[in-house]
């Protein structure tokens, strides 16, 4: 047993804070909000150049062939930087799709491009409102074109590609397709989101061209097997966000004086921030098990990933609430970074399923490994 | 990164496992003994065979193993069902103690029989008015040739009737400020002078003790430290006791209250299947898994043969209200039933209901959830102490209340 990251590993993990201190700082995130612009295409180019695109991708496809290992450590500096840039929807979850059921000529379509950044990757899954299920699916496919509308769309308005998850007679009631972007029948039209530093849109479908991913009528299995390997990154981006939110609330409780003393020396204060560190703490020891879970890709996954993500969403949700807080009404100001990491915690929480369905997933793989 | 057993790991385990399986004592070897034999009885066992205090040096009664290596013997070890207990104090508190402190012939004399079981030790630090404050302790101690005489009274002294020895700190300088006037010492509790209370719990149990010392006598040659360092002495003690508090498992926890969700039902339907149900213990499983992985990562800092360090609060703090919250779950899933608390009547042998009524002394013991949570904001984050006003003042001068 050995729970630590590897030399090489915490050279990246400084590389890759370094790299984001200089070149995403909160100013930049604060940019992409005033402007209301989705993502920053200059901070994407430079990531895309670090070859963070390409890490996990195997050589042959254009890629570092580097293990989840690495990856995580680049997602949770991405979370704490507030990345504003689509790398969520194109790494976790595009790049994954097809690394989990691509065909040969598939990955060697997409994967170069992915990993060299030429494409952005995006995951339609979601139609409005509720849990997503086979049964709630719309979107269908007749004739090799695809009809409906997916919406929100994380990252739609500059992607190049989604993988749609729609409705299919048989199996298991759906099927995951390919779907090139910026074909006329494949219109984006830019949603409002609580987190404007993260692009979304409504993509509606109206008969485009379409290729399947994996096998139609195993597209739910192979969309919960995604959605579980994606858990595990979204959780260390989470973790990332949730320590950003402690250091920045200690710092200014350290700095504020009231009643003669700093507000850190108060044990209402002590002891939020104390919980913010526990529960950041819990989280991110869940995050390294979720990490070789993800890496060894074994029969623990399913559970590992629920716990990651469960514990990671609270985490976050818990000290971005409570950072604002600290900051007192300084914190509810425009003018001050606290809300980036409040937006983008509820953000991240709900983009692959909420803290009530991982919970969910999380019993139902206790289940499963109980039967076993 | 690597969650799996390396070869060496999995040879150890299965040796362990081995040596478990034909050595655990059947039934009938236990039966007719008291708690506390049944635990000498497996202790001596595991010490005769090199399995006791596994990762203590072999000259103490130990096996010299890693860190890792315990983990996986206490993996290996809660299979069973095993009498224990009585020695954790000795063992988790008096013993790295003595390890840090101690002159070698103490460490020889003492340290191996706390391994083998054959002498139980306990813990004399809380007052009446010493709790969270402990350093606010007034049992005093005076020099009188050689030895030094000790009058107070202790309390909460887990095990103090069945202890053969006890560390116990005093205040041997009421003249300098509060920790500045504290000495360590260890004691036979069969000295002249002890005398021992139980007192009586919420619980209706009685693990702790009141104990009363009239002009008890000990040796110099029993102090721990030096005259007045009894502070720093006692946060060696201290560090280990939130880490064997912190460490203890409960009956009380993911695996049982979801067993008992499987089976009771609501609705007509087991527990299990109800959405709010489902959402609290995925709730309890990410804590109690996030409890063991961060365990696991603090690991390696021991290996080094690093002190635990406040880290280990965490433990505590989260894992005893989690129990009480699940104790208190398990109850209403048994809904009108829930109250009932007898061991025949209320299934589980009134596991829940136990436990409800101990668990609020968990929260308590070894450093309340509040001072905890202090530690943590002073100690790993870095935030200023509370205003003290008790601060550079001598001990004799700081204003004192009046409740108990």
């Amino acid at each position: 047993m050995n729970f630590e990251f590897s030399e090489d590993q915490n050279l990246l993990r400084e590389q890759a804070r370094g790299f984001l201190t200089d070149n995403c700082p909160t100013t930049l995130v604060r940019k992409v909000l005033d402007t209301n612009a989705g993502h920053d295409a200059d901070l994407w180019r430079k990531v895309v150049d670090m070859g963070w695109t390409a890490t996990v991708i195997p050589e042959e496809f254009g890629g570092l062939g580097l293990s989840y290992l690495e990856l995580v450590v680049i997602a949770e500096e991405l979370g704490r930087a507030c990345a504003p840039i689509p790398f969520s929807s194109s790494v976790y979850l595009a790049t994954e799709a097809l690394l989990l059921a691509g065909s040969q000529a598939q990955k060697e379509h997409w994967l170069p491009k992915l990993a060299a950044g030429e494409a952005i990757g995006t995951f339609a899954m979601a139609e409005g409102a509720g849990r997503t299920t086979p049964k709630s699916l719309t979107t269908t496919v007749a004739g090799g074109k695809i009809t409906g509308t997916k919406v929100p769309v994380p990252d739609a308005g500059v992607a190049q590609l989604a993988v749609v998850l729609a409705r299919h007679e048989g199996g298991d009631g759906a099927a995951l397709y390919l779907v090139e972007l910026g074909q006329s029948a494949a219109s984006v039209t830019p949603v409002p989101t609580l987190d404007p530093t993260r692009g979304h849109g409504e993509l509606k479908l109206s008969g485009a061209a379409c290729e399947a991913l994996g096998t139609p009528g195993q597209g739910w299995a192979l969309t919960r097997r995604l959605l579980d390997r994606a858990a595990v990154l979204f959780a260390w981006e989470q973790v990332g966000g949730s320590e950003a939110s402690l250091e920045q609330a200690r710092e200014y409780a350290l700095g504020r004086y009231a009643f003669g003393r700093p507000i850190a020396s108060y044990q209402a204060i002590k002891h939020k921030l104390a919980n913010m560190y526990v529960k950041n703490t819990l989280a991110r020891s869940n995050c390294y098990y979720g990490a070789w879970a993800l890496n060894a890709n074994g029969p623990e996954l399913a559970l590992a990933a629920a716990t990651a993500r469960v514990s990671a969403t609270q985490a976050y949700y818990f000290a971005s609430k409570e950072n604002i807080q600290t900051h007192g009404g300084m914190g509810y100001t425009w003018e001050f970074d606290c809300q980036f990491y409040y937006r983008r915690a509820k953000l991240l929480s709900v983009n692959i399923g909420s803290e009530g369905l991982w919970q969910d997933n999380l019993i139902t793989a206790v289940e499963q490994s109980n039967a076993a | 990164m690597d969650f799996a057993d390396t070869q060496k790991e999995a040879a150890f385990r299965e040796e362990a496992r081995t040596w478990l399986k034909n050595s655990v004592p059947a039934a009938k070897e236990l039966a007719g003994l008291d708690p506390i034999r049944q635990a000498k009885l497996w202790q001596k066992r595991k010490y005769d065979a090199g399995w006791a205090c596994i990762t203590w040096p072999k000259e103490f009664g130990g096996r010299g193993a890693s860190a890792i290596e315990q983990v996986i013997w206490n993996q290996e070890e809660s299979q069973y069902e095993l009498p224990g207990g009585v020695f954790s104090i000795g063992q988790g508190m008096a013993a790295p103690t003595l390890m840090t402190w101690a002159t070698e012939a103490a460490k020889a004399r003492f340290i191996p029989k706390l391994a083998s079981g054959e002498e139980i030790w306990c813990q004399l630090f809380s007052e009446p008015a010493g709790g969270s404050d402990l350093a606010a302790l007034r049992t005093r101690a005076v020099k009188d040739g050689d030895d030094w005489v000790i009058n107070g009274q202790k309390i909460w002294t887990s095990g103090a009737h069945y202890s053969d020895f006890g560390i116990l700190v005093v205040r041997t300088d009421p003249t300098v400020p509060k920790h500045k006037g504290l000495t360590y010492f260890y004691l036979d509790m069969k000295s002249p002078g002890v005398e021992i209370k139980p007192i009586r719990q919420i619980s209706g149990e009685a693990h702790f003790n009141e104990v009363y010392f009239t002009d008890v006598r000990i040796p110099d040659s029993q102090r721990l430290g030096a005259i007045g360092q009894g502070w720093q002495v006692s946060l060696t003690t201290l560090m280990n006791e939130r880490a064997s508090i912190g460490a203890g498992g409960s009956a009380v926890g993911f695996d049982s209250v979801f067993k008992l969700a499987q089976k009771v039902n609501i609705d007509d339907r087991p527990a299990i299947e109800n959405g709010a149900v489902r959402a609290k213990l995925a709730d309890w499983y990410c804590q109690e898994a996030g409890l063991k992985y961060t365990a696991y990562r603090t690991l390696s800092a021991l290996s080094r043969g690093a002190i635990p360090g406040p880290e280990n609060s965490i433990g505590k703090l989260v894992g005893a209200p989690k129990t009480q919250d699940m104790a208190s779950f398990a109850i209403d899933l048994l809904e009108q039933a829930g109250a009932i608390r007898d061991q025949s009547l209320s299934g589980e042998l009134a596991l829940y209901q136990n436990a409800y009524m101990s668990i609020p002394g968990l929260r308590i013991a070894g450093g309340t959830d509040e001072i905890m949570a202090n530690i943590i904001a002073e100690r790993v984050l870095g935030l200023p102490q509370d205003v003290r006003v008790d601060k550079g003042i001598p001990f004799n001068e700081v204003p004192t209340g009046s409740s108990k």
